[in-house]
């Protein structure tokens, strides 16, 4: 008998992926999706398996591992928020292009209303941009389900699949009830169609004919698929498109059951042939999905059609945001629940650094010097805790754009005349997407003072290991910093004095510098004290 | 039957733990369970939440509707007022009335006293003195979790302390048992208080 477990939904598609015979998860740590590769870190069978579960340095360098593995024959899953997809963008369209050996699924975490995370953008575009097919869970059990049937598809159809989930998915906690029939391994094996595997293109024109056909069998196996249906409904005044967790706020509203017909899709390519039966039925078709409008945008087209359209672009339901029972009831157009008004007595509360955190110092001593002596100065950074100095009272940093920008974008304004320009970043950021970008400064011999934040792991999504931990400085020198100019600091008040200095000495030296100034995260701190 | 339930507090709190034990006790009694929780950025001193959903029958949205909550459960008074709207208008305020203040903002605790006197179901109990007086300051949620048994009537008081006893295993029994004695003074006090 299955026991029954309580899971989040990136612990259950971890679990599925476990159960699915899984050689390897590859990822690095990103909101919301960070839980699927710290549950299978922890499991008993990854251990028992050898499932390989270290953190990647990045999006691109975890796909890449995921893919190779897939090469080999064996089962592997890459983890990343949705803005990892644009870091790993290059071997994920790829990936379409040589197929998957052994099954590939790439999940990928939306942020829609963005709790943690600097835009909205929906990882399904991926899906039809590359060609590929998405899964879309509603439920933690679905996508328990799911993620086995993901890897069994990819190897069916040999294609990755992403899989997608957002925030309140991913986050959100419910009884999995599991399948008792652990899938065994892949033994190596490798790929019937080798000539896909190098892109060339005289093999990629090939096989990019070869996609195109079958991305159609793609949407007709979604047509036929388990995860999608349609449901006929008494009122056919109107009919609903309802895209994966879309459909719990539907159907929420209607604890009888919805009146209307309704198409849930959780599987693409988006089945035409399912919406078209919908279409037969009804004069006017609502469209809910989380995040961005891609099936209603596609169902309005250009010209008009027989079938009304409503949804996020005509303002049915709010054009931006996070989907909730709420909206959709307005849209159904239910009368609200009696409620009370919002109280006038709260005040936000946003986040801030910790207190005692090493960032702080690090800040309150850069501020020191560039208020007072340079008030020309301007500050990059990127993402990280370390963003969270753009609050007051710190208020010290002028940009963030995402991982590792901090170091390039300091570059071209230096190079435009800024002076001082100052990069701000994290040990993992550095690792992840900083280095390159201090390599291009030491071949540009820009005048720029780059500060790396060491607080020796990936902080704000919960303490996972850092790739470069220990390895700072020689990394700087390695690519070619200045031994002179690679200077370490200890961010604490009773440094003050000593921070100042060399903060003034490197923007002082008209070259290349980095400042690593480090003090091991607080939170991890206090974990380590306690074991 | 369902219950919903909204859990507040100030990011590092420890509302989790208290969303734990009501899952443990849920899924022993053989209930359906939502529960959706907050990570990332949010978790670093700001105001957090979570949205659990207990019921005899499937559930469907991960998240309470507005006017839908039966509690709201906070570990900070201020916090507890910000689901003002989601709760039904018969619904319970089970609050901490120890502020935690780290914003520059922070109303005058009149003023958020005010607010509670207007409202005719609100427990609120000192939590943080009561868990210090029983010689277990770090029990301060289970004070809280168990003045919230009193009105959740979904959830036997029994599977609660059970789950506190799961939850607290590894920690050795005199943590297990300060944790259920906390429980204890917090329902006992709660129920005086209705």
């Amino acid at each position: 008998m299955a026991q029954k477990q309580l899971l989040l939904g990136d612990e259950a598609l971890a679990l599925g992926a476990l159960h699915a015979g899984l050689s390897g998860v590859y990822a690095y740590p990103g909101t919301p999706s960070t839980e699927i590769t710290e549950y299978i870190q922890a499991h008993p069978l990854a251990a028992e398996r050898n499932v390989h579960r270290v953190w990647s340095a990045n999006e691109k360098t975890a796909m890449e591992g995921a893919l190779g593995m897939s090469y080999a024959g064996k089962r592997s899953l890459v983890c990343m928020k949705h803005v990892g997809m644009n870091v790993c963008a290059d071997p994920l369209m790829g990936s379409a292009m040589t197929g998957a050996n052994g099954g590939l699924v790439v999940a990928a975490c939306d942020d829609p209303s963005m709790h943690s995370s600097q835009n909205e953008q929906d990882s399904r575009f991926w899906g039809t941009f590359g060609m590929m097919p998405v899964f879309e869970p509603s439920s933690q059990q679905e996508t328990y389900c799911m993620a086995r049937a993901a890897f069994d598809y990819s190897e069916k159809r040999g294609i990755p699949v992403i899989m997608r989930l957002t925030t309140r998915m991913a986050h959100s906690r419910a009884v999995v009830e599991p399948d008792m029939d652990i899938r065994q391994q892949n033994e190596l094996h490798y790929p019937e169609h080798p000539r896909r595997w190098v892109t060339l293109p005289v093999n990629a024109r090939v096989r990019n004919r070869e996609l195109i056909k079958d991305y159609a069998q793609f949407e007709s196996d979604a047509a036929g698929s388990p995860f999608n249906f349609l449901k006929d409904g008494k009122d056919r005044s109107m009919g609903i498109i309802a895209c994966g967790i879309a459909y719990n706020y539907l159907m929420e509203n209607f604890p009888d059951g919805c009146p209307y017909p309704v198409l849930k899709v959780s599987q693409y390519p988006f089945p035409r042939s399912m919406a078209q039966e919908l279409a037969a039925m009804v004069p006017v078709i609502m469209v809910l999905e989380e995040g961005q409008p891609l099936v209603e945008e596609r169902l309005r087209g250009v010209f008009p059609t027989g079938v009304k359209i409503i949804g996020r672009m005509d303002d049915t339901v709010p054009r931006d945001g996070e989907l909730c029972p709420d909206d959709v009831r307005k849209a159904l157009g239910l009368p609200a629940l009696p409620a009370l008004p919002a109280s006038q007595v709260v005040a936000p509360r946003p986040p801030a650094l910790c207190q005692g955190c090493g960032h702080r110092d690090f800040y309150t001593a850069l501020n020191n010097v560039l208020k007072k002596d340079y008030p020309t100065a301007r500050v990059f950074s990127d993402i990280g805790c370390y963003t969270l100095g753009y609050m007051a009272p710190f208020n010290a940093i002028h940009t963030c754009v995402e991982m590792g920008a901090s170091f390039t974008m300091a570059q071209g304004a230096a190079y435009s005349g800024t002076w001082p320009a100052v990069g701000v970043l994290g040990d993992s950021t550095f690792t992840h997407s900083g280095m390159t970008g201090l390599l291009d400064a030491v071949n540009g011999n820009a005048d720029v003072v780059l500060c790396i934040s060491d607080n020796l792991t990936t902080a704000m999504t919960g303490g996972q290991d850092s790739a470069g931990t220990g390895r700072i400085e020689a990394i700087c020198a390695g690519l070619g910093v200045d031994p002179a100019h690679i200077r370490t600091i200890v961010p604490l008040p009773k440094n003050y004095p000593e921070m100042e200095k060399v903060i003034r000495e490197e923007i002082e030296y008209h070259g290349v510098s980095v400042i690593v100034c480090r003090r091991e995260c607080i939170q991890t701190a206090r974990r380590h004290a306690k074991k | 039957m369902k219950q919903d339930i909204i859990l507040a507090g100030v990011g590092g709190q420890g509302i989790l733990s208290i969303a734990t034990i009501i899952g443990s006790a849920a899924l022993e009694q053989g209930l359906h369970l939502k529960q959706a929780e907050v990570h990332g950025m949010s978790q670093r001193g700001g105001d957090v939440q979570s949205n659990l959903r207990l019921s005899s029958d499937p559930i469907h949205s991960d998240l309470i509707p507005r006017g839908a909550a039966d509690v709201v459960v906070s570990l900070e008074p201020m916090e507890a007022l910000r689901y003002l709207p989601w709760l039904s208008p018969d619904g319970w305020i089970i609050t901490n009335t120890t502020p935690f203040v780290n914003i520059p903002d922070y109303p005058d605790m009149e003023k958020v006293k005010a607010e509670f006197d207007r409202l005719p179901r609100v427990i609120a109990l000192d939590v943080d003195s009561i868990a210090k007086d029983l010689g277990s300051p770090r029990s301060a949620n289970m004070v809280l979790l168990g003045a919230t048994a009193a009105v959740m009537s979904i959830l036997d008081a029994d599977k609660l302390r059970d789950g506190i006893r799961r939850v607290f295993a590894r920690k050795g029994d005199a943590v297990v048992e300060a944790n259920v004695k906390a429980f204890d003074a917090g329902l006992e006090l709660s129920k005086q208080g209705r």
